[in-house]
């Protein structure tokens, strides 16, 4: 276990330089320097703030020494100042505003994987009735909805018509007086629409493959092994099938995280919510570039994180994985 | 040439038929070109027309889908949001399989360090969450329609590069490969008339699908702003007004989302359609 984390970690190295190289170049992509290119964006750069600018990408330098020292930065998680008028270190802007993007996240994969599954696997169970072309409906509707819309749609009837729910932010005004459990239940209010969006986004996709891996369990020896012995439909399903079709999902999951990561700039922005998302669309509306790179990277940089604690769930639920080559 | 022809008029066109899901998603994209070619024929006003007596109304036998802040026709800029969106989907995605074919073809059929380095450039790619990728490119560009589908399409072919690459890898260790090779032809000629049309039918089906996800994309960016600018009407644009007067105003919302929706659903219908229908393992 331990050797194959190591080796799982240290193949990281190079996805972390050429994530690096990328936003490096998509930095020198524009035509001219970031610098003029910021001048021409925002004429109220002052001539003082140029300079710093300049000095922070080593502009005067050839690129591969600007490159070293961004590098450098970068490992220090130094992304300079923001652009917009506060003047705050990048790193403190995002810092702040990641909190509110992952638990939103999180939840939504919760809710996601937690959903997801026994849609699949009714649909598979089922496969060729009713349920399943029901399901099958509501999976291509999933995957062609553009979830702003729903978003929209969702804030005009229960935020507009009915009012059951706030349509904006993540706390009512004055929300801070309210007791504990009051103050809780003010932030789920806001977080449903917000988080059932993202759920639903995503939802369509997951559910679908896992509908195929079970069907492609089902097919093996092994459950028909299961049930010749006489073992009941409910044990071959959840003992012995359901296991084996949920380790690709797992995968599947870690691999939904930039969808969700990204997405989060759409429904942060329709809803208001001070996350990761809104920070970054404000930062393109504006062309702060430290704070775009910045946020870039670290986008990035999560992407990993999920894709590594997906392969060691998948490590951990699948001993083959585990013990050298399967 | 025989044995193709005949192969798609006796079995895909078989299969294809059969599904009427299929079919409905071919009919919706058929008619989609149609409306997008005729647009000024069938859109009832000027898509730019402002009337600033008749703002922000309601559906009606005039205006069938209502009118928009500026009393612009909603239907009018729906349809003329049909061109927009079929240009963005057909022109990114042309571009990620332009890109994701040649990445493919190379990696695949060279092997070796050439393929390591494109392949890790692949993986690397995908671990920008897309959608940040495309907005920090936007953020140094100006928002244009030509920008929005060179981005798209060039944040947008790894799917398609994996792909290419893992159809040559086991198109490159047949008999027929062999053959050509030892009448002498040369790697080009291997690739592009021997590999490629063998490769062509699962980036058909990658393409078909890419379309729906290119128009989701670009609508997403237009309602944020940073896309297709008015007053170009494009249906993500659309749905920023509808956002705006949301209290006032739903068919703003209503009608330019369900036009995403339903091209969205076809392309998708009919992309599956055709994997369906070559690919014989399904249907036995």
């Amino acid at each position: 276990m331990i050797a194959y984390l190591i080796k799982r970690i240290l193949l990281l190295i190079p996805l972390l330089f050429g994530i690096t190289l990328i936003t490096f170049a998509v930095i020198h992509l524009a035509p001219g320097e970031p610098v003029d290119m910021q001048i021409a964006m925002s004429p109220k750069v002052s001539a003082e703030s140029r300079q710093r600018i300049r000095e922070f990408y080593g502009l005067d330098k050839p690129l591969h020494v600007q490159y070293g020292l961004w590098l450098g930065r970068m490992a220090r998680l130094d992304f300079g100042r923001s652009f917009a008028p506060d003047n705050r270190p990048v790193t403190d802007k995002i810092a702040e505003r990641i909190p509110v993007t992952l638990s939103l996240n999180i939840i939504a994969l919760a809710l996601e994987f937690g959903l997801a599954v026994p849609i699949g696997i009714l649909a598979a169970v089922r496969r060729n009735t009713l349920v399943d072309k029901g399901i099958t409906v509501f999976v291509f509707l999933g995957f062609a909805v553009p979830t702003f819309w729903l978003a929209l749609l969702l804030m005009y009837l229960f935020g507009v018509k009915l009012g059951w729910l706030p349509i904006s932010g993540l706390h009512s005004l004055g929300s801070e007086r309210l007791g504990t459990l009051a103050w809780f239940w003010d932030l789920a209010k806001h977080l449903v629409l917000p988080v059932g969006v993202a759920t639903f986004g995503s939802l369509a996709g997951l559910s679908r493959y896992m509908r195929s891996t079970m069907l492609e369990v089902i097919r093996q020896d092994y459950i028909t092994t299961a049930r010749a012995k006489g073992l009941s439909e409910r044990a071959v399903i959840f003992r012995h099938a359901l296991r084996n079709a949920l380790l690709p999902v797992i995968t599947l999951l870690g691999f939904s995280l930039p969808g969700l990561i990204g997405g989060s700039v759409i429904f942060e922005t329709i809803f208001a919510i001070p996350g990761m998302g809104q920070l970054f669309y404000q930062g393109v509306m504006m062309r702060d570039y430290p704070l775009v790179m910045g946020i870039l990277v670290i986008g990035a940089l999560l992407t990993l994180v999920g894709n590594l604690l997906a392969d060691i769930c998948y490590s951990l639920a699948d001993p083959r994985i585990r013990h050298g080559k399967a | 040439m025989d044995f193709r022809t005949s192969f798609f008029y006796t079995v895909f066109w078989k299969r294809f038929r059969r599904n009427r899901f299929a079919l409905a998603g071919a009919a919706v994209v058929a008619l989609l070109f149609i409306v997008s070619l005729c647009a000024p024929l069938i859109a009832p006003y000027d898509p730019a027309a402002i009337d600033a007596y008749r703002v922000l109304l309601p559906p009606s036998a005039s205006h069938w889908m209502g009118t928009d802040e500026l009393g612009r026709d909603v239907f009018t800029r729906v349809i003329y949001g049909t061109r927009i969106s079929l240009y963005v989907g057909f022109v990114a995605v042309g571009i990620a399989v332009a890109i994701g074919t040649l990445v493919g073809l190379i990696s695949g059929f060279y092997g070796g360090w050439i393929e390591s380095v494109l392949m890790r450039f692949v993986d690397i790619m995908l671990c920008f969450p897309t959608f940040f990728l495309i907005l920090a490119v936007i953020a140094l560009l100006e928002p244009s329609i030509w920008n929005i589908m060179l981005i798209i399409g060039i944040t947008g072919w790894m799917g398609v590069a994996r792909l290419v690459r893992a159809e040559v890898l086991s198109i490159k260790e047949r008999d027929y490969i062999m053959a050509a090779r030892s009448i002498g032809a040369s790697d080009i000629r291997i690739l592009l008339l021997h590999i490629l049309p063998n490769a062509a039918a699962p980036v058909l089906v990658a393409a078909t699908l890419g379309v729906g996800g290119a128009i989701l994309t670009e609508s997403a960016l237009s309602f944020l702003g940073i896309g297709v600018q008015p007053p170009m009407p494009s249906w993500g644009n659309i749905l920023t007004s509808g956002k705006d007067y949301l209290e006032f105003a739903w068919w703003l919302s209503l009608f330019p989302g369900l036009a995403i929706l339903v091209t969205v659903l076809a392309y998708n219908l009919l992309g599956e359609g055709i994997r369906d229908a070559l690919d014989p393992r399904i249907h036995g």
